[in-house]
């Protein structure tokens, strides 16, 4: 077929930029969230059965793999409700020229990182509870 | 060889059948979760070093069980919506996807149950 030549993905024929790694990281935040639905189901699930029900779960999140799990659904909230935030944006119509399109990624990044940092700095000096 | 044009056989199955409603409803809900999984974040920082009697005390008050069911709800919505355009994005197989489809839906369906209950029977005092 005629078609066959055709570039399929531009994967392959773009250059690397940093708009596609956002758009694929949505996808992927989006998809951990998704996972984290299950873990904050079990957790509540967990703590209507009592006290020693919750402290399984509780013992599970502060194993180090917990807290990796945690920190990445951590990471993954902020970053995917920014660039959400974008995305709407995006809807509304709004934000498409190149130049708009890199400002708002960068910024994205740096108010994700800075949401997850204060987060993590709350939670870890125990300065929010 | 059939004599239908293209457009004969595409009509009816493109998104002006579905596919707005898919999108609207992906628009919505994110707009909700919005507030919804700030106040989340918010109070689970300020639950992270709780105990046990503290988190029951917490959810034990009625704002915090109808935030809680709408956050559930609203993000299970928001996740299936999601998933199911990245399935239907990978998985080529027409039998897997259906079946992960029915998967994942089914999951969220008994997820947003169960979680909606568990608020609401410890915000009612079990």
């Amino acid at each position: 077929m005629a078609t066959d030549n055709r570039p399929v993905s531009p994967f392959w024929i773009y250059r690397w930029q940093i708009t596609m790694t956002m758009s694929i990281l949505h996808r992927a935040t989006g998809v951990a969230l998704a996972v984290g639905s299950l873990a904050l189901v079990w957790w509540l699930v967990a703590a209507s059965m009592g006290p020693e029900a919750y402290g399984g779960a509780q013992r599970f999140f502060s194993t180090w793999f917990g807290q990796f799990l945690l920190i990445g659904w951590t990471f993954s909230l902020f970053y995917h409700l920014c660039n959400g935030v974008r995305h709407l944006a995006w809807d509304a119509g709004w934000g498409f020229e190149i130049k708009s399109m890199y400002v708002t990624g960068y910024t994205v990044w740096v108010v994700a990182l800075a949401m997850t940092a204060v987060t993590l700095w709350l939670a870890y000096s125990g300065g929010a509870a | 060889m059939s004599f239908r044009t293209p457009l004969g056989t595409a009509r009816g199955l493109g998104s002006a059948k579905s596919g707005v409603a898919h999108w609207w409803g992906q628009r919505v809900s994110a707009i909700a979760l919005i507030p919804l999984s700030l106040w989340f974040a918010g109070s689970v920082l300020q639950l992270t070093h709780a105990g046990y009697a503290d988190v029951i005390v917490w959810l034990h008050t009625p704002w915090v069980a109808v935030l809680l069911s709408l956050f559930l709800v609203t993000l299970l919505y928001h996740a299936y919506l999601g998933v199911q355009v990245v399935i239907e994005d990978y998985v080529h197989h027409k039998g897997l996807e259906l079946a992960s489809l029915l998967l994942i839906k089914f999951t969220c369906i008994l997820l947003g149950a169960a979680g909606v209950f568990t608020a609401l029977r410890i915000a009612f005092g079990a």
